[in-house]
């Protein structure tokens, strides 16, 4: 593996805060058909993770009719490995703002909400007196649009969208059956976009920038940059602003620390690629997609102990309301245990990842469908470390 | 009680009455009181003229809702791979000695609890845990012991 090939940076989610106000007022005043055709054409896809297209969700629901819309900012970043939103909330609040309030106008909503994970409470004392300084900005442009913050409780799966909306009405997240999806019914069961704390950041930029600076970067697949979160043996871990669609071996020679053997890309629910896949595997939506969490793992370490940490991060996290992810889960980690043990044979292996699958398939949302992803390309990939 | 009650009088008319302010609501009388107690969350029912089982289903749901007595500060060390890569056994070691708790365990005097806690969000400066809500990262044995010898000495 050849070292110091560095990938290209990109400047987009933390450049031009100085002009916030000013691409803000430019927005307002362009129509709203103009927003959502730039935002089209720019290709922009969420930024949480699941890539749903920005401008479709915002059409959507500015077609709705509804006294009451949403605008709900998605900052429950708890997908192990991710760290960008804390970030970006950090260095650039207002651009946040800023993009839930074109989106505001865009809709027709009204008042925006961030859901902030309890684990970034912390965050209120910047974002508090930027907040109150940006909504008295909305009320002096005359724009009808006010933002509160929502504190989460400690819980990964309220960063599932119907899971984030139980909570903010005051009960157990546990997510909803869909559809109907948020643009139809979502907080209150009115309009509701949501979007991943980047994705208001890129939709303010694409205003700024316009679709084509945007478009040029990245694949046809995967448009544009994302920012990733980079941790575990690296040399140089922290956030990274880069152009989708390189491959994981682009990336490992950039960051790896010369004995990659891994890269779990998406977090615990995401995939783990192997060495020898590091060529063919490419990071964006064609290929593995991420919602930034990119985590290294050189030849010191057991895959397996990798995989039981994450399987009990899914025992403890899965909401236990439908029975193939709370009982899958536990039985995932249990299975793995034994298998390592010597209790049940290798072929108990087998058994494993049908289950999986079987979670894949019938689990209610996206926390159980995708546990399987990590389970099996940990388990297949990396089976003499499950046995031995 | 009635200390609960003014408490939580004041909660609800501040973020209202509404099944939506129940989060809030809870999350207040954790920062004042450190735990829902079922004094807290009856109060919280009636106030809110919801069925006690309703909050407490609300509340047993989150992780930072506490329903059991906690310390004054409560330690939460991220358990989460990068976290566990990095040395986390040796900094809960080292918090475990020094106030001679184990993990889920609250000191005699009351003053710290100490737990674990899924991904805290800072894998690239690990390990880290939360005193409350402060974080504190890129966590050695040294500076973690210098941080609670302050928290035990001087708050």
């Amino acid at each position: 593996m050849s070292n110091g090939s560095i990938l290209k940076r990109v400047e987009i989610i933390f450049t031009d805060y100085d002009k916030v106000n000013e691409i803000v007022d430019k927005a307002v005043k362009k129509s709203n058909t103009e927003i959502i055709g730039e935002l089209l054409e720019s290709g922009l896809r969420g930024r949480g993770g699941a890539g749903f297209p920005t401008a479709k969700k915002w059409e959507f629901t500015s077609k709705q009719v509804s006294e009451e819309k949403y605008v709900i900012c998605n900052a429950d970043e708890g997908e192990p490995g991710t760290f960008k939103d804390r970030e970006i909330l950090t260095q650039v609040p207002r651009k946040v703002f800023a993009g839930m309030a074109i989106c505001g106008k865009v809709i027709g909503a009204k008042q925006g909400f961030i859901y902030l994970r309890g684990e970034y409470r912390y965050l209120l004392l910047n974002l508090e007196p930027e907040l109150d300084a940006f909504n008295e900005y909305l009320k002096q442009i005359g724009q009808d649009f006010q933002i509160k913050i929502f504190m989460g409780s400690g819980a990964y799966i309220c960063g599932e969208e119907s899971a984030l909306f139980e909570s903010m009405e005051g009960k157990r997240g546990e997510p909803r059956n869909k559809p109907p999806y948020p643009t139809e019914a979502g907080y209150k069961n009115k309009p509701t976009v949501i979007n991943n704390v980047e994705t208001f950041v890129y939709a303010l930029m694409i205003c700024h920038l316009g679709a084509k600076k945007f478009k040029d970067l990245g694949t046809t697949d995967s448009r544009g940059s994302k920012v990733f979160s980079v941790s575990g043996d690296t040399p140089k871990p922290g956030i990274y602003e880069l152009e989708l669609g390189m491959s994981v071996e682009k990336f490992v020679d950039d960051f790896g620390d010369g004995d990659t053997k891994a890269v779990q890309v998406g977090g615990a629910s995401g995939f783990c690629v192997p060495r020898k896949k590091f060529k063919d595997t490419i990071i964006g939506f064609e290929g593995v997609p991420t919602g930034g969490s990119m985590k290294l793992f050189n030849s010191s370490r057991s895959m397996f102990n990798v995989l039981r940490n994450y399987l009990d991060f899914f025992v403890e996290e899965s909401c236990g309301q439908c029975t193939p992810c709370r009982v899958g889960c536990q039985q995932l980690l249990k299975g793995i245990e034994a298998v390592k043990k010597g209790e049940k044979p290798i072929a108990y292996l087998e058994q494993l990842l049908k289950l999986a699958n079987t979670m894949k398939i019938a689990s209610k949302c996206g926390l159980g469908q995708s546990v399987g992803n990590s389970f099996a390309s940990i388990v297949n990939n990396f089976k003499e470390e499950m046995i031995y | 009680m009635t200390e609960i009650r003014e408490l939580v009088k004041s909660l609800a008319d501040k973020y209202g009455r509404e099944r939506e302010s129940l989060i809030p609501i809870l999350q207040g009388i954790v920062l004042k009181e450190n735990y829902l107690s079922e004094e807290a969350m009856t109060e919280v029912a009636r106030e809110l003229d919801l069925s006690a089982a309703q909050v407490y289903g609300t509340a047993s749901f989150y992780s930072f809702l506490d329903t059991e007595p906690r310390g004054k500060y409560v330690i939460r060390v991220c358990k989460t791979i990068t976290c566990d890569m990095h040395g986390k056994k040796q900094i809960v070691r080292t918090i475990e000695d020094l106030l001679k708790i184990k993990v889920g365990e609250t000191s005699k005097n009351k003053k710290f609890t100490l737990l674990e806690t899924n991904c805290l969000g800072w894998c690239h400066e690990g390990p880290v845990m939360l005193i409350n809500d402060q974080p504190y990262s890129a966590l050695t044995v040294e500076k973690v012991h210098s941080i609670l010898v302050d928290y035990i000495k001087n708050r």
